[in-house]
Order: C-alpha cells, then sequence, then structure tokens
C-alpha cells in the first residue's frame, strides 16, 4: 500500500485529501453536531448533488465548459443552499426545521433534472455519489487545502464564541455577541467543508463523516476538549482504513469509510457499557 | 449621589396584540439586592429581556450604568443567568471549567484568546459559589442547583457590577433554595455584587433581599422590602389579580 501511494499520483490526492477531511470534517462537526445541525449537513450535501449534476451537464452541452471542474458549482450550490436555509429558519421562525426538507428536496429535484438531462456520465455521477479513490485530481486536493485553511482560521478566529453560541445561545445574545453573523459564517465554512469531503466519501455519506465520529466521541468524552480531540482520531481511523479497504477491495470509499466509523461507534457504546458493568473492555 | 446602575424610564413594551408591559420606572442602585415578584404572565422575564437588551421596548428608555442600553458596550458589566430549563445544552459535553471560562468571551473579545491565568480565573470564581471542586467534571453530571451555581461562577468570572437572574431556583430542590439564596446574599454583601432577580419563591428569597418590586404589567410596588408591609391587602390583590396571603413573621414577606 505504501509502495502504491508513492507510485501512483491519484493515490497520493486521495490519500492526502482524505487526511486532511478526516480533520476537518469531525472537527467541524463537533460544533455542527451539538448545535443539533446534523441534519443541515444533509441537506447541504444534496444541494452540492444539484450543483454538481449541473456543471455536469453544462460541461457536456457547452464545450467551452469541458473541463470545468464540477466542485466549483458544487461548492457555489452548497453555499448557497446554507445560505436560504437561513432565510427559510427565520421566515418559519417556530418550525425552524422546515427548512431542511425543503432544502433537500430543492437539491435532490434539480439534481434529478440536471442528471436526466445529460446521458452518458453514470460512471462519473457513481463517483460523486460515493466518493472515489481514483477520481481525486491535484486541484480537487488543492481545493480540499484551501477549504481546510478556511476552516482552521474560522475555527481559531471564533472557537470560543462558537463554544459559548453552541453551549447556550440566549446567553450568547445576552453577553452581547454578535451570534447572527458568527451563526452564518458558520454555516458558509459548513457549506465548504460539505462539498470539499464530497470527492472522498461522497454526497450521499458525506454528513456522515461529519456526525459519527462526533457521535462516538460524545460517549467517551467528559469536556469539549475531548470531544473534539477523540472526533479527530475516530475520523482519521475511519478515513484511513476506509479509504486503505477501498483501494484492496475495489470499493466505493464512502461505503467503507461508513462502515469503519459505525464500527467505531458501536464500540464506544459497547465500551462504556462494558465499563459501567465493572467488566474490563477487551 | 453615585449614577444608578440601571434606570428605566416609563418602558412599555407590546407584543403583536398583547400588551406585555406599561409605563415602567424603576432604578436600581448599586449594592441593592432586588427581588422582581408578579404572578405567571406578568412581564417579569419581558422586562429582563428589555434590561439585557434582547428585547427592544416598544417605549420608553434605558440607562445602564448612565448610558443608553444601546450605546452601552460593557456587556461584561452585567452578568446574566438564565432559566436554567429552558437555556443550555442538557448532554453537552463540556466540563465545569471549560463552562465557566466561556464567561470571559465577551470581555476578552473577538480574535483574542483565553489569557495563560484563566485556570486561576475559573477557580476564584468557582470558588466563590462554593463548586471549587467540581471544575473537571461534566456539567450534565451535576444536579439544577450545582448548574445554577456554575452558571453564576460562568456570569462571576468577568467581574460584574451587576448580577441578573431568571428564575434562578427553577428546577432545583427545595432543601437547597436557601442555601442558593444565602450565597446569593454573601455575593451582595461580601463581594458588592448589584443582584437583580426574578422569583417565586418570595419565601425563601426574603431573607436575602434588600428591595421589592411587585410587577403585573406594570411596577404596583418598588421599594425597601420592609416598607411592602405596608401594602393594604386591597392593593396586593389588585397587584396580583386575585386574593392573596400576606403572612409577616419578622420583616418576611410571603405571598
Amino acid at each position: 500500500m505504501i509502495d502504491s501511494i508513492f507510485r501512483y499520483e491519484f493515490l497520493q490526492n486521495a490519500f492526502a485529501s482524505g487526511l486532511i477531511i478526516g480533520v476537518i470534517a469531525p472537527l467541524l462537526g463537533v460544533f455542527i453536531v451539538v448545535r443539533r445541525l446534523s441534519l443541515i449537513a444533509d441537506a447541504l450535501s444534496h444541494v452540492t448533488l444539484a450543483g454538481i449534476a449541473g456543471s455536469l451537464y453544462l460541461s457536456q452541452s457547452i464545450s467551452a465548459l469541458g473541463l470545468l471542474n464540477p466542485l466549483y458549482l458544487g461548492i457555489t450550490a452548497s453555499v448557497t443552499g446554507s445560505l436560504f436555509i437561513e432565510r427559510l429558519r427565520r421566515l418559519y421562525k417556530h418550525y425552524e426545521e422546515l427548512a431542511i426538507p425543503i432544502i433537500m428536496s430543492a437539491g435532490l429535484g434539480f439534481g434529478a433534472i440536471f442528471i436526466s438531462l445529460a446521458e452518458g456520465f453514470s460512471s462519473d455521477l457513481f463517483s460523486y455519489l460515493f466518493g472515489s479513490v481514483s477520481a481525486v485530481s491535484r486541484q480537487d486536493l488543492l481545493i480540499v487545502v484551501i477549504i481546510a485553511v478556511i476552516v482552521v482560521l474560522f475555527l481559531s478566529f471564533f472557537f470560543k464564541e462558537l463554544f459559548v453560541l453552541s453551549f447556550d445561545e440566549e446567553y450568547a445574545k445576552a453577553s452581547g455577541l454578535p451570534a447572527k453573523w458568527i451563526h452564518l459564517l458558520f454555516m458558509v465554512v459548513t457549506a465548504l467543508v460539505i462539498a470539499g469531503s464530497m470527492r472522498i466519501v461522497g454526497i450521499l455519506l458525506v454528513s456522515s463523516l461529519i456526525t459519527l465520529p462526533v457521535a462516538a466521541a460524545m460517549r467517551i468524552s467528559k469536556s469539549f476538549k475531548q470531544a473534539i480531540f477523540f472526533s479527530i482520531i475516530f475520523g482519521e481511523l475511519a478515513v484511513i482504513v476506509g479509504l486503505a479497504s477501498a483501494f484492496y477491495l475495489d470499493l466505493a470509499p464512502g461505503g467503507t469509510i461508513v462502515v469503519v466509523s459505525i464500527i467505531i461507534l458501536l464500540l464506544t457504546i459497547l465500551s462504556k457499557k462494558w465499563m459501567k458493568k465493572g467488566v474490563p473492555a477487551q | 449621589m453615585a449614577t444608578p446602575l440601571i434606570q428605566l424610564d416609563k418602558i412599555s413594551y407590546q407584543y403583536e396584540q398583547t400588551k406585555a408591559l406599561t409605563d415602567i420606572n424603576l432604578t436600581i442602585e448599586e449594592g441593592d439586592f432586588l427581588a422582581i415578584i408578579g404572578p405567571n404572565g406578568s412581564g417579569k422575564s419581558t422586562l429582563l429581556k428589555i434590561i439585557l437588551g434582547l428585547l427592544k421596548p416598544t417605549n420608553g428608555k434605558i440607562l445602564l450604568l448612565g448610558k443608553p442600553v444601546d450605546q452601552f458596550k460593557e456587556k461584561e458589566q452585567i452578568g446574566y443567568v438564565s432559566q436554567k430549563s429552558n437555556s443550555f445544552n442538557t448532554g453537552f459535553p463540556a466540563t465545569v471549567a471549560e463552562v465557566v471560562r466561556s464567561g470571559l468571551v465577551k470581555k476578552i473579545g473577538l480574535f483574542h484568546r483565553f489569557p495563560k491565568n484563566v485556570q486561576l480565573e475559573v477557580r476564584q470564581a468557582l470558588k466563590s459559589v462554593g463548586m471549587e471542586e467540581f471544575a473537571q467534571r461534566n456539567i450534565g453530571e451535576l444536579s439544577g442547583g450545582q448548574q445554577q451555581r456554575v452558571f453564576i461562577a460562568r456570569a462571576l468570572i468577568s467581574n460584574p457590577k451587576v448580577l441578573i437572574l431568571d428564575e434562578p431556583t427553577v428546577g432545583v430542590d427545595s432543601k437547597n433554595v436557601r442555601s442558593f439564596y444565602l450565597m446569593l446574599s454573601h455575593l451582595n454583601r461580601e463581594h458588592k455584587i448589584t443582584i437583580v432577580l426574578v422569583t417565586h419563591d418570595v419565601d425563601a428569597v426574603s431573607k436575602s433581599i434588600s428591595h421589592v418590586a411587585c410587577l403585573n404589567r406594570t411596577i404596583h410596588f418598588h421599594g425597601f422590602k420592609n416598607d411592602m408591609d405596608t401594602m393594604s391587602d386591597e392593593q396586593l390583590e389588585a397587584w396580583y389579580g386575585h386574593a392573596v396571603r400576606k403572612v409577616d413573621h419578622r420583616s418576611e414577606v410571603q405571598v
């Protein structure tokens, strides 16, 4: 495996992007989960699908756009979706969660139209839906790196504000934090991470890398620091084991990464039960 | 005379169709321990939200430390402890120390990190509410009363002049309510922190407070606690909206 990574550029791209995403998705995921916004990640990934499918269709029908990286329109769609979700959440003040199915079906609806308009990109589409080890280009990797830099900058600037906002929104507002703006930025950064992670894990499974490692970490963490630490460890573990097994077994990495995450989650749940019963965890 | 900490001048507030508050005049001086009491729906929480700048009054003027509320930037001077039941996220993975530390967020300001000696400040804040040994515990593991003490420590860490509490003993078991108020009393007397709280526990709180404001959409009485005894039963009934019992035993007021 190590040999192959040195030999093949596509493997380098996939692993490098995977390792970066394995950090940033669960890192942002901790805030997404504790703020009870997990489903928003799902809605945004479906909006990303519309952007990707639209881009694939455009590059097929307009030859000048033939080389356009679908990620750009995917990112645009995802960020636009995040802004719409916020608008809708304010419009339906008492039914905030309604924004999620609205945006999700809009994303899937547009996606379905673009997919049926264009024909013959089923293999491309498969890799976008479930991730791919071989389809990650140098340009994709570069986009992931840029997104990672944005996430790290955003979190290092707003870490304490995001903590307060996540823990106690009313208190955050009462202490005079610009809660609205921080939240809006948070949504945009979330949209970027979702679009960036999609190449490896796939649109349909992208939210799992954001939520599953965090769900496992929360079972065993007493502090916020620990929750972040374990989320990243579990995220990385899922990506490394998932990508390696996808490569050797010729499977879609989205599937293998999610299955590894689920196994980690089950182990944390069981280990906590064993510890409670006083039986040492094996 | 020193500038009052909080001054409300003819404050009114209207929720869509309903009038929640009418013509509220209230002055809170440094060192006061004021209990705002009143029946359900009397506008107590609305009044606190207006003082905190979370709601904009329909009419009237608010001065915080002598400045109009919209120009008042030193929010860290005003510590706020909300009603536990509808505020924080239970099950949140955070230690008591992490929660208390977050009270410094406004004081430190955007783009700055917590200072190196923050743990010392956390310890001091926890000590003043008698929760020092709980620093590393998960916030969700504590009882309602202990959590409220932690939230007070979170408010105290930025050294506020005034502490505003919205029904702080909701969800606190009755045997701990008394010691909770004794702690507030200690903060008021020893640490010179002005305290404003909204409550139903008139009985439990009465030993600690210096002032009372009786609210039912408008203020029916505001003054020294002992002067409340001069309110006639008719006045009380007019305020509360129904017959109430006033028991006076050694300057304790029970409504």
